[in-house]
């Protein structure tokens, strides 16, 4: 059994799944729930002036048979009296004092109403603050949320004002609906921000019902742009990630959101710089004992790979992203079938042929449909194994062209010398 | 008319549509569309059902084969379009015969015509037999715009859907249905009338243009044995079944000769209407059944019971004797002094098929042991008469089909619009 206790920023827990703030945060009776179930942490769904929510609120992307590939919502922060979430917090921390408690925030861009909300709240055993500059809809019509996290400039000033009286650690959450996240990121720096945590919902509009022409999700006909979540998001969560954990200027641990569901999610968060992960819509869709799922799978996977600690993956591979002028061009793969495990349906065939580079063979025998690669021409783009639907059918073969590794950066300045 | 009790085919639930709609691959050039004998587009008509596109479904399926309804129905998919599927290695095909049955039930609901007949082309077309391929080459024909008519000996339309196959397995709503789609497109029919009999090939040929000879086979042949006339015919029995007329009583004690699909149609059917004890005899040995291995299963599972290497020696009041067979230096001969009588109630004969000899000399055209004889364009030995269908099914090639007869159907249909069209311009 791996050690699984993870800190962000001085704030530790017994695993390093936290559930982000958002509805399964919302009561004392769901984060009861959700310890009992075995999560390392909550970030409580965010505390603010209590506001009145629209019905529905939420909407999912199926893909095919499948629900919830994403989902966004128009929900706002809590809309129950902070006396009332705080009695709670107290009685949460209480019954799990070992797990993280979290207080997500969210309040106008005025010193002084900062500095009540944070005084006020941290009366109870919190282990820390989130200020919520990510909140895309509804509050950022109200200069809050998302409004704040596409300023710099007020991000690094409501960071100070709530540094000023903080006595436990501050974690500034980010939008990602900026051109460049890491500018955000080291406004929160700049700020004194003890931790950043990425991405808070993205910019969306679900879709419209074809038959009655409501938006999706409807409001009595009428809806507005809601925050995107859930598996579709990860690329674009890991990506940003990965930016703020290698740029230098932001220096800052991470905490990762989005499109967590599986174990294998979390690995990849934290090997590219997170040191904790934050769920919200697997638990929307499957409930909280997925966590069980999460910490089987993480141990496995560490005592697989013989390493003894969760803090041993993070940022582990962070550096193997760079910039496309460094990659190598002399490196070359082919695609190869194995015949033995195709199972002839010539999705590979008609992809390579229609939308990449005309390598597949397709040779029709006794009915069957013989796939093989062009090798000598294959630029080895993935797409045929993307689309195979058997597992390990389609391998990238290394070719060795006996070319010594170059860049882009390199030849070019090769060239130009 | 008796209840027969439930369809053999369930039908799936919206969920199970959804998901298993969603399971197809959308192969390129794909297995299952290869192994159709009517090419019906399948992962395309799959596509579309699974992006809620029913009626695009069901004319990528009926534009392929007119007889979608009842080929989703009694196609022998797990030697066809299932049998084919990337996915059949591994025991779990797409259930693609309940997929195209749900793409063709929303079609019956809605009652839309998704074809039109062409511009007309002055060119008339005659078409003896109102089954499968007849059904098949009126639909395509009407489309091409030729004036077609359809010469019915029965009362109406459908042939061995409409009259041959138990309820159970293909209801009559769905085959008059799919005839009367047809139909709709403007083909005039007339029933009750036997060419060669009623009407002869000549005066075909003098008012038409070309004639399709579709007339399918005849009755069981007699079983050739002491007593055979108290067998009851397995077709003519089901044709009782599926037209509501008096059986009688069948007993608790049904023999049926053969194992093919009709006797398992039989044997099926006599047990659902009530015999206790129903009994397939088989002078072969289950290995040689030509029935499909999905048809035994289903006998067995309705509670059939079989007899192999047994052959009928005799048929009495009551009771068959039969000798005990087996197969000696290849050849299959009968066991000396190895009689048994059996006590029956009723027998019912499913040996096979005659050839409709009469009929197809009358109509002047040559046949191979009952089968007419025709060219890759399915032309007979005489010009302008065409035939497709049971009537020139072969044996010793797979069972004769529904789905074969529609293809050949429209086959014949594109080389009577080729030969019309070129009799034009002559």
């Amino acid at each position: 059994m791996a050690d699984l206790r993870s800190t962000l920023a001085g704030i530790s827990s017994p695993n390093p799944f936290w559930l982000a703030s958002a509805p399964p945060t919302n009561s004392g009776y769901q984060v009861m729930r959700a310890f009992e179930a075995g999560w390392g942490g909550v970030v409580w769904k965010t505390l603010g002036t209590p506001i009145v929510n629209v019905s529905s609120r939420f909407a999912g992307l199926d893909y095919k048979a499948y629900k919830m590939l994403a989902m966004n919502n128009i929900e706002l922060i809590t809309d129950r009296p902070l006396e009332e979430n705080l009695r709670e917090i107290r009685e949460c921390k209480n019954a799990f004092p070992d797990r993280a408690i979290v207080a997500s925030l969210m309040e106008v861009c005025e010193r002084q109403a900062w500095h009540e909300l944070v005084k006020r709240v941290q009366e109870e055993a919190i282990d820390g603050f989130e200020l919520n500059f990510g909140c895309p809809h509804g509050m950022s019509e109200r200069g809050m949320g998302a409004a704040v996290g596409q300023h710099p400039d007020l991000i690094e000033a409501v960071t100070s004002y709530v540094k000023e009286v903080a006595r436990v650690p501050v974690i500034v959450k980010l939008t990602p609906n900026i051109t460049d996240v890491r500018v955000p990121a080291r406004a929160a720096a700049a700020g004194g921000a003890d931790a950043v945590s990425m991405i808070n919902t993205i910019n969306s509009l679900m879709g419209v019902d074809i038959e009655s022409w409501d938006p999706i999700p409807s409001v009595n006909g009428k809806s507005s742009h809601g925050g995107y979540c859930g598996p579709a998001v990860k690329p674009i969560a890991l990506n940003m990630v990965n930016d703020c954990a290698r740029d230098p200027q932001v220096n800052l641990p991470i905490s990762g959101i989005g499109g967590v569901e599986v174990w294998q999610d979390a690995v990849e968060f934290l090997l590219l710089g997170a040191s904790n992960v934050q769920v919200c819509t697997a638990v929307m869709h499957h409930g909280f004992r997925i966590v069980d799922q999460l910490i089987d799978g993480l141990d496995n996977y560490l005592d697989g790979r013989g390493l003894a600690s969760v803090e041993a993956l993070v940022g582990a591979a962070k550096n193997r992203i760079t910039t496309w002028e460094n990659l190598d061009l002399n490196y070359q793969i082919v695609a190869e079938i194995d015949q033995a495990t195709c199972i002839h349906c010539s999705k590979c065939y008609i992809a390579c042929e229609d939308a990449a580079h005309q390598c597949i063979d397709r040779n029709v025998v006794d009915g069957t449909a013989i796939l093989t690669v062009d090798q000598d021409h294959c630029v080895g783009c993935n797409l045929c194994m993307m689309v195979c639907p058997v597992d390990d059918c389609i391998t990238m073969l290394r070719v060795d062209n006996g070319l010594p590794p170059e860049s882009w950066k390199e030849r070019s300045s090769r060239i130009n010398v | 008319m008796h209840d027969f009790g439930p369809s053999i085919h369930r039908q799936l639930t919206d969920l199970e549509i959804k998901l298993e709609a969603n399971r197809c691959l959308y192969c390129y050039d794909a297995p299952c569309m290869n192994a159709c004998p009517t090419h019906i587009d399948v992962a395309s008509f799959i596509a579309k059902i699974a992006q809620g596109n029913l009626k695009g479904s069901a004319h990528d399926i009926l534009s392929a084969n007119p007889m979608g309804a009842s080929c989703a129905r009694v196609c022998p998919t797990s030697e066809l379009c299932e049998g084919a599927c990337v996915y059949a290695k591994d025991d779990t095909p797409i259930r693609i015969g309940d997929l195209q049955r749900y793409a063709i039930d929303a079609l019956m609901r809605s009652g839309e015509q998704l074809f039109s007949p062409g511009a007309p082309t002055g060119k008339k077309v005659a078409i003896v037999g109102g089954g499968p391929a007849g059904l098949s080459a009126a639909r395509d024909l009407r489309v091409y715009g030729h004036a077609v008519t359809i010469y019915e000996m029965h009362d109406r339309l459908g042939g061995l859907n409409t009259f041959g196959i138990v309820p159970f397995r293909l209801a009559n709503d769905v085959a008059l249905w799919e005839a009367d789609y047809v139909v709709q497109l403007g083909v005039d029919v007339e029933t009750g009338v036997e060419v060669g009999v009623d009407i002869s090939i000549d005066a075909l040929l003098q008012n038409h243009d070309a004639v399709i000879l579709a007339c399918g086979m005849g009755g069981v042949p007699s079983l050739g044995i002491e007593g055979d006339d108290f067998a009851w015919d397995a077709l003519d029995f089901i044709e009782h079944v599926k037209t509501g007329r008096r059986i009688g009583d069948l007993g608790d004690r049904v023999a049926v000769i053969g194992a093919g699909n009709t006797a398992i149609d039989a044997l099926t059917c006599a047990k659902r209407l009530g015999a206790q004890r129903v009994t397939m005899y088989y002078r072969r040995g289950e290995e040689h059944m030509t029935a499909y291995d999905f048809e035994y299963a289903f006998a067995k599972d309705e509670g059939i019971e079989f007899r192999f290497y047994c052959a009928p020696v005799r048929v009495g009041r009551g009771e068959v004797t039969f000798v005990r067979t087996e197969v000696r230096d290849g050849k299959l001969v009968p066991i000396a002094g190895s009689e048994f009588t059996e006590t029956v109630s009723a027998v019912i004969s499913a040996i096979g098929q005659s050839r409709l000899e009469q009929t197809l000399k009358a109509c002047g055209v040559e046949t191979d042991d009952g089968v007419v004889r025709v060219d890759a364009a399915l032309q007979t030995t005489r010009r302008g008469v065409f035939a497709a269908g049971d009537c020139i099914y072969a044996k010793g090639q797979r069972e004769a089909m529904v789905v074969e007869a529609a293809e050949q159907g429209k086959l014949a249909a594109r080389s009577v619009d080729a030969f019309v069209r070129s009799k034009a311009v002559a």
